[in-house]
């Protein structure tokens, strides 16, 4: 006898105990298991490490979707990630509600920009977005790069213009945005350490 | 973390000081639960809060927000006069018998040298004495009265437990259990590790008391140790790999550092951070840092990299001064500044006085946001009544807002705070249009090139040199980032003895930072991280959980930078004559059959160096061992002294009582202006602290439906006694202002904080979580740092954060 999770609620509503169950020849525990695996049987896993605090809690998210090229993967469900040496399948309240954070209402979909002095964004495409911020960059570096200073000795930054790099994003992230930022000549240049 | 999560179990006894890891990092905290339950372990907390973290201790002490100087400076005292000091290690393995300049000097709250109209140290006097043969001079008697040991045992000697309760409030006799029980671990059968997060950097005198828990550390032995160490529980998921990697104004990847304008001459610049043993046969690993160099900068510029050229020094930014934060938000104040980019960075929320930060940004004429989530900063211009009260129409900054992806839909590294590079993997598309950082740069970058390449402009030539092998330029791929950080050869690498042998063909990918050269020949862009992806594939990616010494350094789990290193100086765990302190805990070990070190951990050390050659284990010091005294390389002293944040509830630092220029961190950067901005006690006479909830990170959470159910509105937390003289309810809405500006928040009345008596007076804490602002999922609330100092510490400018003074009324 099989029962999905709401066909056993509905049983065990009306008035059947957990043990009178067992006695009537089916278990509660195998009828949950049987849906556990319902739910995430047509899932594809993939490790991943929390991005919140700095233990570095291995996860695993459950995706609908087989990775072929055409199927849209869609993430339904994150846990702890049990062979993780640290933190061995657990995780935190932070950690718990991953989910919630990649589906969160207030992930941002498109480029925008809001022009000086407007009340509302304004949704603008890639192309458009790179090319005005290129354009921005250029003309203030351009404007003020300080090739020599004062003694006559060679500089070569650029001040006027700042970058704050992140926290939470990858080492390859991280790397390129250097290698970029240094090339510019910036020296306005931080991350999340201090704060 | 000198260590790591898991080697937290190896302890005896933990201290968790400056840091609430129960509540901020719960799945490392098991480490220590795990401690306790299979160890024996015990738990000290000292916190102004009698926090999770305390709640779960053997022995809580309570301390006055800002004053942990004066308390680990009493544990020194303690240890010193009780001579509870692991004497064997620290006279092999710390400078205590070295002789330092007899001009050398303190006196009424100043080291030699203080320019008071500069703010600044003239520190030509805070270093050693050289002897004729080029070494420092020792005196292993410790005889001398110029030897470290004696110079620190005078000055820490005023450390006493009663002016450790008059300053701190703790009460002498839970000082003197405290100090009891970690001086315990001074024999070499007993460990302790420290735990500590932003309640010990976020301090005008941070990196100084930091200092002070390691010199505590090395006086009980317990650096090197498994099971002891220093360990910084940093506070989000990749700032240890964004910090190794260099991503601040005045480093370079690998913890190099940049030019200052002064230094124009490349051989100088080489020479002056690749110093000589100060000390006969000491190793000085940073002599190599020609070769990290020159393999960096043959990853980013190729063969624009010459050794004619100077491998492109004229390529680097020459440094007139930092530009942390504090300056960069200072000079946009000013409206120096024209642009800015943050990058998964919400400094509106961040950075301290958000009045002045908003005004500030409100300067420029762009700004671009890349993140995931709609931020507080990205909609700085916006009016949202009380939490945000300004007029978008006089805001005449053009914002770009441009969509990046998470965590759960890129594939890469980051780096946890034991230094555990862990590869990740891809599970969905973005949402939208979404992109990642490394295609958002290079979105940005080509653009830049193309335009400088079609019209020229300043100073195009790195620019148009930088490295870009990606096969698809607009979608560089973590794993041939992953590669480039690794570095490779670009020649044939030959066998020194067998020029005819070719050890690494052109093109492999390195084995190790210890295969760079210095003639051209590699390229590797973050030296630390060598040995990441080598030719046997991703190392990062690795997966195996075995322990097989049941110690908790499985090392074939990812790959912790250096070398697949899980506890830095742990040839330190050994006694100079090779053998394990603790025959229980073995970690590293000479074998003198095979004539090298080897043990449960990859050797910090140089293998083959056998102890009777008499290196010491601080192989990254030129003296080879380690320093209770600084010499020259704090600003604010060679040994740590306390001093009252800036804004303090006494108005006085008790130490220097007639100097008020030695009242708050002499050598502190203050901008005109902010000092204008800090209260007093008078006006604001309650010491406040910051700090996180476990239900919340930072300030992403509140973006978190299941997060924001369980913690939806802003608090602040205030004691009884505080509330019953105030007419305070628990729920109240109360107004917290500082001399900066004011929240509003409900006031949750806790028996959790406590008052203290401190020279005399009566100090109430008053605890203000962090997590809210204005965009979110969450009640809106008002933004923290609204009520916070713009000063930071006097070496690394982390905002104080934690320690600041207020006013508390009903709202």
């Amino acid at each position: 006898m099989q029962l999905s999770r709401r066909q056993f609620f509905k049983v065990a509503a009306g008035g059947l105990t957990g043990s009178s169950l067992v006695a009537m020849g089916f278990s509660p525990t195998a009828a949950l298991a049987e849906v556990r695996t319902f739910k995430l049987a047509r899932t594809t896993e993939t490790r991943n490490t929390c991005p919140y605090c700095s233990v570095g809690c291995g996860i695993i998210m459950y995706s609908l979707g087989d990775r072929a090229k055409n199927a849209h993967a869609e993430i339904i469900h994150i846990e702890g990630d049990p062979d993780h040496p640290v933190n061995r399948g657990t995780l935190c309240p932070k950690g718990a509600g991953l989910l919630d954070f990649v589906h969160s209402k207030n992930r941002l979909k498109y480029p925008e920009v809001r022009e000086p002095g407007s009340k509302e964004w304004k949704r603008i495409g890639w192309d458009e977005a790179f090319g005005r911020i290129a354009k921005l960059m250029k003309e203030d570096r351009d404007a003020n790069f300080v090739a020599r200073n004062a003694e006559g000795v060679t500089v070569n930054r650029w001040l006027t213009t700042g970058f704050l790099a992140a926290s939470a994003s990858s080492n390859e992230s991280g790397y390129i945005t250097h290698k970029v930022v240094r090339s510019l000549g910036m020296l306005a240049f931080d991350n999340q350490a201090r704060v | 973390m000198t260590n790591h999560w898991t080697d937290i179990k190896n302890a005896d006894v933990i201290l968790i000081m400056g840091g609430n890891a129960a509540e901020a990092h719960p799945c490392g905290f098991k480490w220590v639960t795990e401690a306790k339950a299979k160890n024996k372990a015990r738990l000290v907390v000292v916190d102004p809060r009698f926090t999770r973290s305390a709640a779960l201790a053997d022995l809580y002490a309570p301390i006055r927000t800002g004053t942990d100087i004066a308390f680990l400076g009493g544990v020194i005292h303690y240890l010193i006069t009780s001579n509870k000091v692991h004497l064997d290690y620290i006279k092999s393995y710390t400078d205590m018998s070295y002789l330092v300049k007899e001009e050398f000097a303190f006196a009424d709250g100043f080291f030699s040298g203080y320019d008071a109209e500069k703010r600044k140290y003239d520190k030509s006097t805070w270093e050693y004495q050289i002897g004729e043969d080029g070494y420092v001079r020792t005196d292993p008697s410790l005889e001398n009265p110029r030897c470290v040991w004696n110079l620190m045992k005078a000055h820490f000697s005023r450390y006493t437990p009663e002016v450790v309760e008059n300053i701190c409030g703790t009460p002498k006799d839970k000082f003197l259990q405290v100090a009891e029980l970690l001086a315990s671990t001074h024999t070499p059968d007993r460990v302790m590790t420290m735990l500590y997060a932003l309640g010990w950097t976020q301090h005008s005198v941070g990196s100084q008391i930091i200092r002070t828990a390691a010199m505590v550390q090395l006086l009980l032995g317990n650096i090197g140790r498994a099971g002891g160490g220093v360990n910084a529980l940093r506070g989000h998921s990749n700032i240890q790999g964004l910090t190794d990697l260099g991503l601040l104004s005045n480093l370079l990847p690998g913890y190099m550092t940049l030019p200052g304008e002064k230094e124009t001459d490349y051989e100088q610049y080489i020479a002056r951070r690749a110093p000589k043993p100060m000390r006969p046969g000491q190793l000085s690993y940073w002599q190599n840092y020609g070769k990290f160099h020159v393999s960096l900068m043959k990853a980013w510029y190729g063969a624009a990299a010459t050794k004619e050229n100077n491998w492109a020094f004229d390529y680097l930014p020459k440094l007139d001064k930092t530009y942390d934060v504090l300056q960069v938000f200072e000079l946009m104040h000013q409206g120096k500044m024209n642009g800015y980019v943050a990058q998964g960075f919400n400094p509106l929320n961040s950075f301290p006085n958000k009045a002045k930060v908003g005004a500030a940004l409100g300067k420029l004429k762009y700004l671009v946001i890349i993140d995931p989530l709609a931020t507080e900063t990205s909609e700085f211009w916006q009016n949202y009544g009380e939490f945000n009260d300004v007029d978008p129409a006089k805001i005449q900054t053009t914002v770009f807002r441009l969509p990046s992806t998470c965590f759960a839909e890129e594939d890469g590294a980051i780096i946890n705070s034991g230094r555990w590079m862990q590869w990740h993997w891809k599970g969905a598309e973005p949402p939208g249009e979404a992109k990642s950082d490394p295609e958002i740069m290079a979105g940005i970058f080509l653009r830049l090139k193309e335009m400088y390449k079609k019209d020229g402009g300043a100073f195009p030539d790195p620019i148009l040199n930088l490295t870009w092998a990606h096969k698809v330029p607009f979608e560089p791929s973590p794993e041939e980032l992953a590669k480039e950080y690794n570095g490779k050869t670009l020649a044939d690498q030959t066998d020194p003895k067998d020029p005819t042998k070719v050890l690494k063909k052109a093109g492999e990918l390195l084995d190790g930072f210890a295969q760079l050269k210095d003639d051209g020949s590699t390229a590797c862009g973050c030296w630390i991280f060598s040995g990441a992806w080598t030719e046997k594939g991703n190392m990062m990616a690795r997966r195996d959980n075995a322990d097989p010494y049941h110690n908790g350094q499985t090392l074939g789990w990812a790959f912790a930078w250096p070398a697949n290193r899980r506890i830095l100086y742990n040839r330190a765990a050994a006694d100079p004559a090779g053998k394990p302190w603790d025959p229980k805990r073995k970690q590293v070990w000479w074998d003198a059959a095979g004539g090298k070190w080897v043990g449960s951990d990859v050797p910090d050390f140089k293998v083959d160096s056998a102890p009777e050659d008499g290196m010491g284990p601080f192989i990254m010091n030129p003296e080879g061992i380690a320093r209770f005294f600084a010499r020259n390389m704090m600003n604010e002293g060679p040994f740590p002294e306390h001093y009252e944040p800036f804004e303090t509830p006494i108005g006085v630092n008790p130490m220097h009582r007639n100097n008020p220029k030695a009242t708050s961190n002499p050598a502190a950067r203050v901008f005109k202006g902010d000092m204008e901005a800090f209260g007093t006690a008078k006006e604001f006479p309650y010491a406040a602290t910051t700090y996180r909830l476990t239900e919340h990170f930072h300030y992403w959470t509140k973006h978190v439906e299941s997060n924001a159910i369980i913690q939806p509105e802003q608090f602040v937390e205030i004691g009884e006694a505080l509330a019953a003289e105030k007419g305070i309810k628990a729920g109240d809405k109360v107004k917290v202002s500082s001399n900066r500006g004011y929240i509003k928040a409900v006031a949750v009345v806790t028996k959790r904080i406590k008052p203290l008596k401190v020279d005399g007076k009566t100090v109430h804490h008053v605890g203000i979580p962090l997590h809210w602002g204005f965009k979110g999922v969450a009640k809106n609330g008002f933004i923290t740092n609204t009520l916070t100092p713009f000063v930071g510490d006097g070496n690394t400018q982390t905002p104080e954060f934690k320690s600041f003074l207020v006013n508390v009324e009903k709202a």
